[in-house]
């Protein structure tokens, strides 16, 4: 007897072997169905359900998916032998129940028992995503998450830019980008999605550009428009997550309340020279709302009050801290990741290096987000600002 | 009456003569802010309608907690406290 053989039998005295049918028995009531073979085997199907966890990794991995020593284990490869080694392992780690399917998954297949054809990372995407792969919290399943999510940004400004280019970076597939502006030299100082030979250009048009050059895979949408009632509406179709770095209030105004009636999470930030705020407003989210814009500011500044960056002046660097920001969260959000700052204002002040957190409530009688209302409409948001005060 | 120190936003530091934490005393949030408006009527006047209560874009904040969720200018604050003052700001893409 060869001594893999001698092996395989010492092990087979150990670990209980089950068939296909039974495997599923006791996958459909609760047992962990693992299968161990490599990326290029699962890829062409997988038993349904199963947790794909390569051999390689097994022992290294399988606390973090399964920290339950006394769940049922049942172990698949393509015909059962890799998968008796791999049981013995787990059992030798202190998994109580541990079993070895059969005939592994050619028995699977040939018993006509369900499979899939798992989503999963290419080879350039599993090289690119390396760092996020073999974090617990992003992992093949988040990344893919990731790869599937639309995310809309409006402005490709001085916020727009740090989060289009880490978004994509971090594998955001698509990427949907309003600005109805050209790059102007004096972007330049703050706006890293720009370049000095693209002056002149359209902002859209040049994110798009930057954004290719990181990551060529992105799905990059241009929305070349100034964003308005007439047209949010359109612009906003089938994204999952809004992140507002725009530069008035008016915009910002009808992004939260398009937002609020689409229920699409609204990743905030702004800036005025040294100081920038950041917040989560999403009054929608399942479980524990937020608050809206309007709950934290029913109405904008009156004109006076309220200067541009372009007269106020701003800190180049200042909102792409803010932008980063916004980034985080919305990464967070696709995840499903970590704690928001939803119902939460983190105000940063770059000349005193001090973060401040302050709490923020919904406001029940809030006419566009308590719960109950009806919607009531998009406004005249030029008229509502310039009044205001 | 308590000493408390109550943050200057930056776009309203114009009307504080550039300060960014004014010091005032007081029992209560109206108060204090009622002292730091004796010296700096044109800032009180941006952060307070004349109702007392604070304007629809401005949030004040006793610690961590708006005080709108508290008992808004009657809240009592203590020794040390800190007031700040937040208003909408809209910077970002331009």
């Amino acid at each position: 007897m060869r001594a893999r053989d001698r092996r395989l039998a010492d092990i087979r005295s150990k670990v209980p072997e089950v068939s296909p049918r039974e495997a599923l028995d006791l996958q459909r009531s609760g047992a962990a169905l693992i299968d161990v073979r490599d990326a290029s085997e699962v890829a062409q199907g997988s038993p349904g359900g199963a947790l794909r966890l390569d051999r390689s990794f097994l022992e290294l991995r399988i606390e973090e998916a399964i920290p339950d020593l006394d769940r049922t284990l049942v172990v698949t490869c393509a015909s059962g032998q890799r998968s008796l080694f791999a049981a013995d392992d787990l059992r030798r780690m202190g998994y109580r129940d541990v079993r070895s399917l059969a005939g592994g998954f050619n028995g699977w297949k040939d018993e006509g028992l369900p499979f899939e054809i798992p989503k999963m990372l290419n080879a350039d995407a599993r090289e690119r995503y390396s760092r996020h792969l073999v974090m617990p919290e992003v992992g093949e399943a988040g990344q893919l998450k990731l790869l599937e999510s639309r995310v809309l940004l409006i402005g490709a400004g001085g916020i727009g830019s740090p989060a289009a280019l880490y978004l994509a970076a971090a594998g955001v597939g698509t990427l949907g980008i309003v600005d109805h502006d050209v790059v102007d030299r004096s972007n330049l100082q703050r706006q890293i999605l720009h370049s000095d030979e693209r002056v002149g250009v359209s902002k859209v048009a040049s994110a798009r550009e930057a954004v290719l050059a990181l990551n060529p895979a992105v799905n990059v949408i241009e929305h070349q428009l100034r964003l308005e009632s007439a047209n949010v509406e359109e612009v906003f179709e089938g994204y999952d997550v809004v992140v507002d770095g725009s530069d008035n209030f008016a915009t910002r105004y009808l992004v939260n309340d398009a937002c609020v009636k689409h229920r699409i999470p609204n990743v905030h930030g702004s800036v005025f020279r040294f100081e920038g705020q950041v917040t989560v407003f999403w009054p929608s989210r399942e479980g524990d709302p937020g608050p809206c814009y309007r709950c934290l500011y029913p109405e904008p500044p009156p004109p006076e009050l309220a200067p541009s960056c372009a007269e106020a002046g701003v800190l180049g660097i200042l909102p792409g801290v803010v932008g980063l920001l916004e980034a985080v969260e919305t990464i967070k959000i696709l995840l499903g990741a970590g704690d928001l700052l939803v119902g939460r204002l983190l105000h940063y002040d770059a000349l005193s290096a001090r973060f401040s957190e302050f709490k923020q409530a919904r406001n029940p009688e809030c006419r566009y987000c308590a719960d109950g209302a009806e919607f009531p409409g998009y406004i005249d948001y030029q008229e509502f600002c310039a009044l205001a005060g | 009456m308590s000493s408390v120190i109550v943050r200057i936003p930056t776009p309203l530091r114009g009307f504080a003569e550039g300060q960014s934490e004014i010091a005032a005393e007081g029992a209560d949030v109206g108060a204090v802010l009622s002292a730091v408006g004796a010296a700096h009527p044109e800032l009180l006047a941006r952060v307070m309608k004349d109702d007392g209560q604070p304007r629809e874009f401005v949030n004040i904040y006793l610690g961590s907690d708006n005080v709108r969720t508290l008992d808004g200018m009657d809240t009592p604050v203590g020794e040390g406290d800190v007031l700040s003052i937040l208003p909408a700001v809209a910077g970002g893409a331009e």
